[in-house]
C-alpha cells in the first residue's frame, strides 16, 4: 500500500524542459519530503504523482501499478493544496464529505467517517459553518480532513502550512507528523522550509532545477551532503563555504563548516582565523553572529552560547572543528 | 476613515449629481402621475393652456380594462421570461466553451460580442430582411433548400421570432458576464474535486455553478430591468401585431397612435408597478445570493 515508484520521469511545458528524466522511488509508509529553491519543479513533480500534469515520457507506478495514464481520481491520492482548495459555498461537513458523495458512499458510513475524521482534527465544533467563517489552521484542518476521509494510499501536501504565522505553523507541523505517526501512510509533502524538511521528514530529496541533487534521511544529509548545493542548502543558518587559500590548505576547491562546529573567541590563538563582528543576532538560547573579514568567506556565520557578549566591530578570532569540516572539489562534488 | 467634516464635504460635492438624477427620475414621474388622473387627448383640443379636466381614476379602470391589457402582460412576461433562460443557458455554454484554450481566441471572443453593438432597431430590421423574410431571407432558402416551405416567421412564428431577436442580442452580455465569472475561479478547486472523484458534469454542477450563482443573478437583474422596455425590436418587426403586443408597446399606442395622454400615463404608472413586482420579485429569490 503506498508505494511510489517513479521512472525516467520527464515534463515538459512547450519546448522548456522543466524535469529532465528522474528516477525516484518513495517506500510504502514513508514521509517524503520534496525541498529546493522556488521554481525548481517540486509542485510539478507533485503534480505528476497527482496526475494533475501528464508525463511527458517514462512512467509512475503506484502500489506496483502503472499509473502513468490513469486519472487523477484513480490514483488512489489525496492532495491538499497551498491554497487549501476549499469549496466556499458548501459547509466544513460537505466539503469532508465531497469525496464519498463522489464516490457514491451510503449515508451512514459517509457520516461516520466524517465525525471521526472531524473528531480526530478538532473540527467538531466548526462542522456547520462555512470555510470563509474559518480562521487559515482551521481552514487547513478541514482540507486535510477532507484528505483522510478517502483512506487514499498516499497524501500529497503542497506547501500546506506556508499561508499560516509562525506560531500556527509549528503547531499544524507537529500536528501532520503525528497523523503520518497513526495512519502510517505514505505522505509527500512539498516545502521550501527547511526546518519542517528537517523535522517531518523520513527522508529528504533536494531539487535543482528539476534535478536531483540528493536523496537521504534528514541528518544524512546534513552531515554528508554530496555537493555545494546540498550542503549550502541544508541546515540553518546556512553552512559557511569558504574557497581560496583556507580551503587549498584542506586540499579543497570549497571547504564548508557549519556555524555551530566554529569556536569563538576575543583572545588570539594559535592558527584561529581574525574577523570583526558585522551584527549579533541574540535569540536567548543560542547568538547568530555575522563576521566580516575572513578571507573567502564574507561574511561568515558563526553559532555561540546564548549569553556571549559581543558588539559590532569587536575583534573575534574563530577556529574551526577540523573533524566536521566538509570539502569539496572543482565540480562541487564532496571529497570524502 | 470618514471624519465628520470630510463627511459634510462629500455630500457637499455630491449634492449637484443627486439633485440632477433626481430631478430627471422625479420630473416625468410626477407628470406622468400628473396626466395619468386627465384627460388629455390633444387633437380633441385639450392642452395644458387650456387646463385639464380631472377625470379621478377613470383612465387607470379604462387601461385595465381594455381587451389588450393582460394579453399585453402576458406578453410581456413571456418575452422577459423566456430571453432570460435562453441567454442563461446559452450564455453559461458559450462561456464554458469559450473558456477553453483555442486557437483564434481572441477573435472570438471579439465576435461574440459584436451583436450587443449593434443597435435594437438595426437588429431588428436585419433581422426581419436578411434573416426572416419568407421570401428573400436565409432561413427561407435554408428552408427552400431542404425542401421545407419558408415559415412566415414574424406572423407564423411572431412571438418566437422577437424571443429569438432579443435573445440574440442579450446573450453577448450574458455570455462576458459569465465568462469573467468563469475565469476568477480559483483553478486549485477545481483540481481538488478532481482529485475527489468528481468527472465533468459533476464538477461543473457543485463547483462551476455555484461559484457563478452571483454573476446569474446579476445578469438576471439587469437583463429584467432593460427587457421590461424593449421597444424598438417590436416596433420595426411585427408593429405589435400578432400577440406581441407588450406592456410598453401598448402604452406606446394609447400615447402616440390613440392620442391619448392621460390613458397611456395610466398605463405608465402600471409599468411601474409591474417592474417593482418583478423586481421585489427577484429580489427575494435571487438577492439573497448577492448578500453571501
Ligand atoms: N503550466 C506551466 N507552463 C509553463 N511552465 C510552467 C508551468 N508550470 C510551471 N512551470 C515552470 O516550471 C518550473 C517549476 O515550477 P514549479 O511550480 O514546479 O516550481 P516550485 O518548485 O513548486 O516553486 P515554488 O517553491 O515557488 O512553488 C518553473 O520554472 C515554472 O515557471
Ligand atoms: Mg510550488
Amino acid at each position: 500500500m503506498g508505494q511510489i515508484v517513479l521512472n525516467k520521469v520527464q515534463k515538459k511545458f512547450g519546448d522548456v524542459e522543466v524535469i529532465p528524466p528522474l528516477d525516484l522511488t518513495i517506500a510504502d509508509g514513508e514521509f517524503a519530503v520534496f525541498v529546493g529553491p522556488s521554481g525548481c519543479g517540486k509542485s510539478t513533480l507533485l503534480r505528476l504523482i497527482a496526475g494533475l500534469e501528464d508525463v511527458t515520457s517514462g512512467s509512475i507506478q503506484i502500489d506496483g501499478k502503472e499509473a502513468s495514464d490513469a486519472p487523477p481520481a484513480k490514483r488512489g491520492l489525496a492532495m491538499v493544496f497551498q491554497s487549501y482548495a476549499l469549496y466556499p459555498h458548501m459547509s466544513v461537513r460537505k466539503n469532508i464529505a465531497f469525496p464519498l458523495r463522489m464516490a457514491k458512499m451510503d449515508k451512514a458510513e459517509i457520516d461516520k467517517r466524517v465525525t471521526s475524521a472531524a473528531s480526530v482534527l478538532n473540527l467538531t465544533d466548526y462542522l456547520d459553518r462555512r470555510p470563509g467563517q474559518l480562521s487559515g489552521g482551521q481552514r487547513q484542518r478541514v482540507a486535510i480532513g477532507r484528505a483522510i476521509v478517502r483512506e487514499p494510499s498516499a497524501f500529497l501536501f503542497d506547501e500546506p502550512l506556508s499561508n499560516l504565522d509562525a506560531a500556527l505553523r509549528v503547531g499544524m507541523r507537529l500536528e501532520i507528523s503525528e497523523l503520518h505517526k497513526r495512519l502510517d501512510t505514505t505522505m509527500v509533502y512539498v516545502t521550501h522550509d527547511q526546518v519542517e524538511a528537517m523535522t517531518m521528514a523520513d527522508k529528504i530529496v533536494v531539487l535543482q532545477a528539476g534535478v536531483i541533487e540528493q536523496v537521504g534521511s534528514p541528518l544524512e544529509l546534513y552531515h554528508t551532503p554530496r555537493n555545494v548545493f546540498v550542503a549550502g542548502f541544508i541546515g540553518s543558518p546556512k553552512m559557511n563555504l569558504i574557497e581560496g587559500a583556507l580551503a587549498e590548505q584542506h586540499n579543497a576547491k570549497t571547504i564548508g563548516i557549519r556555524p555551530e562546529h566554529v569556536q569563538v573567541a576575543t583572545t588570539q590563538s594559535d592558527g584561529a582565523l581574525q574577523g570583526t563582528v558585522g551584527v549579533a543576532e541574540h535569540l536567548g538560547s543560542d547568538t547568530f553572529i555575522h563576521i566580516h573579514g575572513v578571507a573567502g568567506c564574507d561574511p561568515m556565520t558563526v553559532r555561540a552560547a546564548g549569553d556571549v557578549t559581543v558588539r559590532h566591530g569587536d575583534t573575534v578570532y574563530l577556529t574551526p572543528d577540523a573533524t566536521q569540516i566538509h570539502r569539496f572539489d572543482n565540480d562541487g562534488i564532496r571529497i570524502p | 476613515m470618514a471624519t465628520q467634516h470630510s463627511r459634510s464635504a462629500a455630500r457637499l460635492m455630491m449634492a449637484p449629481a443627486v439633485i440632477l438624477l433626481l430631478g430627471w427620475m422625479l420630473v416625468p414621474l410626477t407628470m406622468t402621475l400628473y396626466f395619468s388622473f386627465k384627460k388629455f387627448l390633444p387633437l380633441r383640443g385639450d392642452s395644458l393652456g387650456n387646463g385639464l379636466e380631472w377625470v379621478g381614476l377613470e383612465n387607470y379602470s379604462r387601461f385595465v380594462g381594455s381587451s389588450s391589457f393582460w394579453p399585453s402582460v402576458q406578453a410581456t412576461l413571456i418575452i422577459v421570461g423566456s430571453v432570460l433562460v435562453i441567454t442563461v443557458v446559452l450564455g453559461t455554454l458559450l462561456a464554458l466553451l469559450l473558456d477553453q484554450p483555442m486557437w483564434g481566441q481572441g477573435i472570438v471572443r471579439i465576435l461574440v460580442i459584436t451583436p450587443f453593438f449593434v443597435m435594437p432597431t438595426v437588429s431588428g430590421l436585419v433581422w426581419k430582411n436578411m434573416f426572416m423574410d419568407p421570401i428573400n431571407g436565409i432561413l427561407a432558402h435554408l428552408f427552400k433548400f431542404f425542401g421545407a416551405q419558408p415559415l412566415e416567421w414574424l406572423s407564423q412564428a411572431s412571438m418566437q421570432s422577437i424571443i429569438m431577436i432579443v435573445s440574440w442580442q442579450w446573450l453577448p452580455f450574458a455570455t462576458l458576464i459569465l465568462l469573467t465569472a468563469i475565469q476568477s475561479l480559483d483553478s486549485e478547486q477545481l483540481e481538488a474535486s478532481e482529485m475527489d472523484g468528481a468527472p465533468v458534469l459533476k464538477r461543473f454542477w457543485h463547483i462551476i455553478l455555484p461559484h457563478m450563482s452571483r454573476a446569474i443573478t446579476v445578469v438576471i437583474l439587469i437583463q429584467t430591468i432593460f427587457l421590461l422596455s424593449i421597444f424598438a425590436e417590436i416596433f420595426v418587426t411585427t408593429a405589435g401585431a400578432f400577440g406581441t403586443k407588450t406592456l410598453t408597446y401598448l402604452i406606446f399606442q394609447r400615447v402616440l397612435e390613440s392620442q391619448n395622454v392621460g390613458l397611456g400615463s395610466a398605463g405608465g404608472v402600471y409599468a411601474i408597478i409591474l417592474a417593482n413586482i418583478v423586481a421585489i420579485f427577484l429580489m427575494r429569490i435571487v438577492g439573497k445570493n448577492l448578500d453571501r
